[in-house]
Parts: C-alpha cells; structure tokens; sequence
C-alpha cells in the first residue's frame, strides 16, 4: 500500500471520527428535543417548552460542526478515493445523493424554522418542524448506512471486465439486507449517546445545586430513553449484526473477536492483548463456547478462525480492531448496567438523593462517543483489506495521481482545522450548561414579545 | 439521458450559485454595510435562516455529478485537489462564523467572527469563480482520464501545464467576487431598512461598476483562452439567449440600483449570474471537462454512468428536487420581509 494510500486512510479515517462525533448526539438528541416539545403540548406547562429550547442551543452548535465536518466526507470519495469513486461512483453516490434530496433539504428548512420561527408561526409549526428536523437527522442517517452498508456487502450490480462496477437493479441496492440492523444500531448508539449526555448534565445540575427541577427531567428522560435505547443496542440490532458479520465477512468476525484458530465450541475473549505474530492472547480471560451460542445460537458450533482464510484477505490491522469491537461492547454492557440501576432507583424514588449514582450518569457521559467510535472502528477496520468487500481492494481504490505531501498537508490541515473546532465546541457547550436553561420571559421583556406578535398577526 | 443529466447538473450548481451567492456577497459587504453589532446581527439574521439550506444544494450537486458521472467527479475532484480541500476549510470557518457570532456576548468574540465570515466569503467567491475558470479554459487531463494541478505554476493560461491560478482564473475568480458582492449587496438591500440599506445600495452600485470594468475582458478573454467557446456559438446560433440573459441582468442591475428597486435589482443579479454560468455551460458542451490536449477531454459520453443508473436516478431525484422546491418556497416564505430590530432578538 502506498504512502498516499494510506495517508489518505488516516486522512478518511480521521475526518469522519470527528464529523461522527456529532450527529451521534444530534440524531439521538432530535429525539429527545421531539418528546420534550410533545410533552409541552400535552401538558401545557412551560417548564418543558423551556427545556426544549435549552437542547435546541446545544442541538443548533451541534449540528453546525456537523454540517461543517460533513461536507468534506462527500468530497474526500472524490479527492483521494478517485479510483473507487469512478468504478463505483454510479451506485454508491446514488444512496448520498438521495441523503442530499431526502435529508439534508429537510434538515436545514425545517431548522430555520424550529431555531427561528417559534413566535412568528406559533406552536404547531414549531412542534412540526421538531418533528421534521428529527425525520431528517434519521433519514439522512438511513441514506448513509445504505452507502455504508453497499460497501460492507455490495449488491445489485454488474462488473465489467474494466473493473467499473455498474448498478444493475436500484431496488436491491436500496433494500440491500444490511441495512436494517447496521441502521437500528447506529441509531439506539446516538440515542443512548444523547441520553447519557441529558442524563449527564442533569446529575451536574443536580450536584452542583443548580436548575435542580431542570436537572431532575434530564435525568428522568435520559434514564428512561437511554435504558430501552441500551438494550435495543445489544438485542436485536447488535445480536442481528452479529449473525450478519458471521454469515458474510467471516474473517471479520474471526479478527474482532480474536479468535485465531478454528474451534468447535469457541470460546468468548473478555480481555486480553491479542499477538498476532503467534496467534495468541496474552492475559486472556475466555468464557467458554460463548461465542458459538452468540454466533450460531448453539454452544458446540464450530467457529472459524483466522487461520481458515489466507493470510492476504485479513484485516490489516487485527489489534486495533480486536480492541475497538472489545471496548464497543465492554462499554455497551457498563451502559445497560447504568442505566438499569438508575431506573431502578428512579422507580424506588431515590435516585435524585444518591450523590454516588449522580457522580457516576456525569462520568459515564462521555463514553457513549468513545463507543459509537470504536464500534465504527470495528466495521471499517473489519471491512479490510477491500473498500467495496470481496470486489475492490483498498489500495486500488485511493487517487493515485494525488501525492503523498499533498495528503500529508491537507492532513495536517485538517488536524489544525479540527482541534480549533473541538474546543470552540467544547467552550460553547460549557458556556450553554453553565448558563442552564432559562424561561423565554426572563429573556425577552414581555412587551417585546407582546409587539411581535402583534406584528405577525 | 447524458445531455438530459448535463443540464440538469449545471442547473443545480448554478442554484447553488445564486442562493448561497447572495448569502456570500452578505458576508463579503457586511463589514462595510453594517458598522455596529445590532446592524451585523441585521445581516445575520437576513441570511441565519436560509445559508445552511443554499449551502446543501452544493452537496445535493455533487452527489447528483458523482452518480450521473461518475468518472468526472472522480478525475475532477482528486485533479483540483489543494483548491477543493481549502474550500473544505473556509466553508467551515465561514459557517461556523455565522453561527457563533452572536452566542456569546463579547465585542472581540464578534468582532473575530465578523472578520472570519468576511475573510471566508470574500475567498470563496474567488475560489468558486477561479474554479469556473479552471474548466473553461481546460486542465491537463492525460490518455488515462487523470490529472493533478498545482496551485499556480506560470501563471499562464495558454502553458500545457497550467495551475489552478493564472492570470486568466485570477480575472475569473475577481469577477465573480464583484458579481456575488452586488448580489448579496441587493439581498441586504431588499431585507433591510434606513442606514443599512441606503449602504448595500451604495455598494451594490460600486460593486456593478466593478462588474462591468471586469465583464469586457473577461468575455473577450474566454474566446481566446478556449476556441470551444466561439465554435458552440457558431455552430448553435440560438444559444446566444444566454449571454443575452447575462447582458440584460447587467443592465437591469444598474437601472433598478439607480431607480432604488432593490427587488428588481436582486433579480437582476441573479439572471446577470445565471447568464454567464449557462453561457458557459452551453458553450463547453458536449464537453464537460475540457483538456489542454482536446483528445483527452472529458465528455458527457466518456464519463457518465450506465444508462440504467442514470434512468433509475432520474425518477428519485425528480421526485427529491420538487420536495426541496417546496420546502425552499415554504422557507423564504415564511421569512420574506425586512428583517425588524426585534426580529434579531429570536433564534438560539
């Protein structure tokens, strides 16, 4: 693989690690922004109304360094994977562009609308265009996942003895069947991301004394949200892709889970470093025939290892993708057990004075991201050695009239970019919490408020 | 299908051109047009909610060019690799200076931002018109389809190996700067009332001017720069409607600045834009990148997708570009009208 090859890997790999980290909270928190409106309007109370408003500050800073970081993604297919982009370009651009027609159009009128409309077009426009701008962050999530999902397991096309791939039949593109799962799951990962993050900040205000009502509905919310979301992400959507992985990229299952020889009653890899120069784990702690029960829903199948496939069609990188599925779904268990105990307490009534259960929704908030990464980790590194699985290998699908120090420079480019962009996020959120939510009267003096919509009407 | 696709391809760039134009030419005029922080949030609050919506027509464009031809976007975008990455970078600075402007109240907070969205527009405008330039005048596309420009080189549109910047896309780049500028100049002009108006029509009127100085050689340069140009006029007479569209936007731009019709003045803007970018797709036709050696241009033929993708796409996307119509109207509807004092007070 060529230096620019793999520059341009890091280049992909790092500028959609940190769009990523972005619509992970917004696609869940969308949500959470909906139910929040919806039970302003069943309850008549502005205490909810209030709430909303304060998660559509942090939604609207959200989005933007999403929308910002987005739009590289689409034109790096074309900067540095130029060789992919013109062998595959004509299925794989038709699921984005569909995102572009079907989503991102949504998404931005409806947000006009929802940040800036309220008083001119009144509540059911506003809970309208919540709900519009929730139907985009998903639907464009959708669209992503079906390109994604092509790459993963490419269906509904021809190849030509050129290497161009051409789209055969639109239909089995769109209802390609790794869909579903890779889309449920990505999905309850931003919800349970946004409900750490409400439950996380609301145990803050709790602790810290301040907003207490405020923060006593983030962590209702976050708890209730962030428990179904919890166990959707494990069954069915993680059990679905598992069958999924074991059924049609067999190498990646064997690599992630790090089982490098064939068994008959595999046994499940808790912890442990995995060396593939021997084909051992260090410091293992197995439980036995887990993994055929978890691969094959019985306890003695026979599982396949590494060393049943030529070590040519293996992931380039065993380690990191052994780690990142390990701490994807190490992670994914502390989130049911957290939640779980939370709701549990909620219902006895006593979560809100337990300070320990409190401390522990604010440090667990930032780990959902660090999971939904590592869980992207798992099915790009897995996807290795090809970007379109079993037809292209990455290494002829990268620019090849693009130079390493070009790549190298837009890299560092991007890096530059990137870190200002973290910590002017990160400043803003804090400034947002800091601030808390604030009824609209305290704001705006009512007579201003009386003149618009006076004004409107 | 291929020249169905072409069209409809240019269309969307030219869409795109014309919304997110106006809301460029915002940013490039708003430090002069606005000179304290309740008429910079005037601005702002003309374009806050409307920007991010012209901007996805840049990315529903490019989609629409990757799957329609595929080989294009691939040449296309790995060959204009530096510029293309550096309008990653000033889009995000520019969008994120928009809407953080205002979020925290600190007179060097928005006094950096202000700058930003200033440095941003006014880069990208030039950007986007050296761009234009790039593919009238061709690009050194070899036997395999491919190529890499540098930034600049000679600085000399007739070299074989010319750069992104030459004398020729510098003129480019600068026209499109001073259209974009009376573009967005007449959008403030119809959102706006008193100090600030009477100041974008004022800029608007200087900015037409500059247009006009920049328009005549530019034009007459493009015959010479690229022979393709005078042989499409010739060889399809009737495609001299859309220069015309270009002469009469001009004309209008001056006449209704000079009548204070700013609604007149900002459709005037946008038919003078919609003039040149028609023209010049119509004048590179069938081509849809052009090589320095005419034998290695790329065509609507030699880089479009299969006929299946093409046709399947056709039925989605008709479908997608009458839902965003809808919602683009429903938007500029709701928020039609002068922007009030009061009216910056809304919004997170």
């Amino acid at each position: 693989m060529s230096d620019s090859t793999i520059l341009s890997r890091l280049q992909f790999a790092f500028t959609l690690s940190f769009h990523y980290l972005f619509p992970a909270l917004t696609m869940g928190l969308a949500l959470l922004i909906l139910i929040l409106k919806t039970l302003y309007l069943l309850r008549k109370d502005e205490f909810y109304n209030t709430s909303a408003h304060f998660w559509a500050r942090i939604f609207a800073v959200t989005f933007i360094i999403g929308v910002v970081t987005g739009v590289p993604l689409e034109f790096e297919f074309g900067t540095n994977w130029s060789r992919f982009s013109a062998a595959a370009g004509e299925i794989i651009a038709q699921t984005l562009a569909m995102e572009g027609a079907f989503a991102f159009f949504i998404e931005s009128a409806f947000l006009g609308i929802f940040l800036f409309g309220e008083r001119t077009f009144g509540q059911r426009m506003h809970w309208f265009s919540a709900f519009m701008v929730w139907l985009g962050t998903w639907a464009s999530g959708g669209f992503i996942i079906a390109s994604n999902a092509w790459m993963q397991h490419p269906v509904g096309y021809t190849m030509t003895p050129g290497g161009r791939l051409h789209l055969s039949n639109y239909w089995a593109v769109l209802l390609n069947p790794w869909i579903v799962p890779q889309f449920l799951h990505t999905i309850s990962g931003s919800v349970i991301t946004a409900s750490f993050f409400m439950a996380g900040l609301g145990a803050y205000y709790l602790l810290a004394r301040q907003h207490v009502e405020y923060g006593r509905l983030f962590i209702t919310l976050g708890v209730i949200v962030g428990l179904i979301a919890s166990i959707i992400q494990i069954y069915p959507s993680g059990d679905a892709e598992g069958l999924q992985v074991a059924k049609y990229q067999p190498i990646k299952l064997a690599a992630m889970e790090g089982l490098f020889h064939t068994e008959q009653g595999a046994g499940i890899v808790i912890i442990g470093q995995p060396d593939p120069a021997t084909g051992t784990i260090d410091n293992a702690i197995i439980i036995p025939n887990v993994l055929s029960f978890l691969t094959y829903h019985r306890w003695s199948a026979g599982v396949k290892g590494l060393d049943a496939f030529p070590p040519s069609q293996w992931p380039d990188n065993i380690v990191l993708l052994y780690f990142s599925y390990h701490i994807m779904v190490g992670l994914g268990t502390f989130f049911i057990a957290i939640m779980a105990l939370s709701l549990l307490l909620l219902w006895r009534r006593r979560l809100f004075q337990m300070r320990w259960m409190l401390w522990i929704l604010l440090i667990a908030a930032p780990f959902p991201f660090i999971a939904n990464i590592a869980g992207w980790y798992t099915t790009e590194l897995g996807r290795q050695p090809w970007i379109v699985y079993g037809l292209l290998p990455t290494a002829q699908g990268s620019s090849a009239n693009v130079s390493a120090g070009n790549v190298q420079f837009t890299l560092i480019g991007f890096a530059g970019v990137y870190l200002l962009l973290g910590l002017l996020y990160v400043v803003l959120v804090v400034f947002e919490a800091t601030r808390g939510p604030k009824p609209a009267v305290e704001e705006h003096p009512p007579e201003a408020a009386q003149g618009i919509s006076q004004e409107a009407s | 299908m291929q020249t169905l696709w072409f069209i409809l391809v240019a269309l969307m760039l030219t869409t795109y051109i014309l919304l997110d134009g106006f809301d460029l030419g915002a940013g490039v005029i708003h430090l002069f047009a606005a000179r304290n922080d309740q008429e910079r949030r005037t601005i702002l609050r003309a374009i806050g909610p409307v920007w991010d919506g012209n901007e996805v027509w840049l990315i529903a464009a490019g989609g629409t060019l990757f799957f329609t031809f595929p080989i294009l976007y691939a040449s296309s975008f790995s060959g204009f690799y530096l510029p293309l990455i550096i309008v990653l970078w000033l889009l995000m600075v520019r969008g994120v200076a928009v809407e953080l402007r205002s979020r925290v109240q600190n007179p060097v907070w928005a006094s950096f931002w202000d700058g930003m969205f200033f440095l941003g527009s006014a880069l990208l405008a030039i950007f986007f018109g050296a761009a234009l330039g790039n593919v009238i005048r061709g690009v050194p596309l070899d036997s395999s389809g491919t190529f890499f420009q540098a930034l600049w080189t000679d600085f000399n549109p007739y070299s074989a190996n010319p750069g992104i910047l030459d004398w020729y896309t510098i003129l480019i780049g600068l026209l499109a700067l001073t259209a974009l500028t009376a573009h967005g100049a007449n959008y403030i002009a119809v959102k706006t009332l008193n100090a600030v108006n009477a100041r974008a029509r004022r800029i608007s009127r200087l900015a037409w001017l500059a247009t006009i100085v920049l328009a005549i050689p530019a034009t007459i340069v493009t015959f010479s720069v690229q022979p393709l140009v005078s042989a499409s006029f010739f060889s399809r007479p009737w495609g001299v409607i859309f220069p015309l569209i270009a002469l009469g936007g001009l004309i209008g731009m001056g006449y209704f600045n000079f009548r204070q019709r700013d609604m007149p003045a900002f459709l005037s803007s946008g038919a003078f834009i919609l003039g040149l970018l028609t023209s010049s797709a119509f004048s590179l036709y069938p081509d849809v990148l052009p090589a320095v050696k005419p034998a290695n241009s790329l065509t609507i033929y030699n880089a479009s997708a299969s006929q299946y993708a093409q046709t399947v796409g056709l039925v989605w996307w008709l479908i997608g570009i009458v839902l965003a119509s809808i919602y683009f109207i429903i938007t500029y509807r709701l928020f039609r009208g002068k922007i009030r004092p009061a009216d910056t007070e809304e919004g997170y």
